[in-house]
């Protein structure tokens, strides 16, 4: 199974599992658009075992499968303008190379739930939503610490596996 | 495992979070607090609650507007319950005089506009 489109395959279908587990998750928090992110947990160890287009290209195509089957085209939009948001930034800190997979995590849930405010923003196109903040900065910073030290921890157990191998490099 | 410069960036950002919160919370409020006067449906003005002054309405209403709060002194009705209505200062408060079909609602400048969100 050395071969990319298989670990693609593979990857996509992990990431959808979790985007319906997450789902099954009964707890509602606070404010609108709080959520676990679950999905993210792969998009962090992909893309510290691919790079960021590989994961760039799972992160868009799980946002649209998991939007199509269990949310809306409302929920489509927050989640593109989130999750490329938060890719772009984690590529950064993780080059950075100063950072952790928990602060590039953090990093990745704060600036997520930002693209998915400033969406809103549009959306309704007024500026009121932004009382919401603080709260979705904290959620952010929380859910990405948790989903960073998960992401830590699966990482450190898979070290020896190379998603890369039979790549066209 | 975490390093140094992660805990830095929570605390930044926890500092920030705090930061917009405090600044949301004195701006909201330290807000600007205004009397809007419609007359049988139809606006008729808008004051700062801010600026002492004596708004007459139509000659039949005569709002006074001092210390932060709005009310009304004189009224040619016969009921006078507009004029006897204690002095209205927030947002949401507002004195009817209904013979008249004044009404005079204090309304905060940042009010919120939003009346749903999508899920």
């Amino acid at each position: 199974m050395k071969n990319r489109a298989a670990y693609f395959g593979v990857f996509t279908a992990l990431a959808l599992i979790l985007s319906y587990v997450e789902t099954l998750i009964p707890i509602r928090f606070g404010a609108p658009g709080i959520k676990l992110g679950l999905a993210n947990l792969i998009i962090v160890i992909v893309l510290y075992k691919t790079d960021w287009k590989e994961t760039l290209v799972l992160s868009v195509s799980r946002i649209l499968l998991a939007g199509f089957i269990f949310g809306s085209m409302f929920s489509i939009l927050y989640s593109l303008a989130g999750g490329i948001l938060s890719l772009i930034v984690m590529t950064v800190l993780m080059r950075s190379g100063r950072f952790s997979v928990t602060g590039v995590s953090m990093a990745g849930g704060v600036s997520h739930n930002i693209g998915q405010l400033v969406t809103a923003m549009f959306a309704v196109s007024t500026y009121q939503v932004g009382y919401y903040l603080p709260v979705l900065l904290i959620a952010g910073l929380i859910t990405g610490a948790l989903i960073g030290l998960t992401a830590d921890a699966v990482l450190g157990r898979i070290r020896d596996l190379d998603f890369r191998q039979g790549s066209h490099k | 495992m975490m390093r140094k410069n992660d805990l830095i960036l929570a605390a930044a950002v926890i500092l920030a979070a705090c930061a917009i919160f405090a600044f949301q919370y004195f701006s909201r409020r330290g807000g600007e607090q205004y009397v809007e006067i419609t007359v049988d449906g139809e606006p008729y003005g808008t004051f700062s609650l801010n600026e002492d002054r004596t708004v007459r309405i139509n000659e039949t209403n005569r709002l006074v507007i001092s210390g932060g709060s709005a009310v009304m002194e004189w009224a040619d009705c016969p009921d006078q319950i507009c004029v006897d209505h204690r002095p209205v200062s927030s947002g949401g408060e507002s004195i009817i005089c209904l013979p008249n079909k004044v009404v005079v609602s204090v309304v905060s400048s940042k009010e919120s506009s939003l009346d749903g969100i999508a899920q």
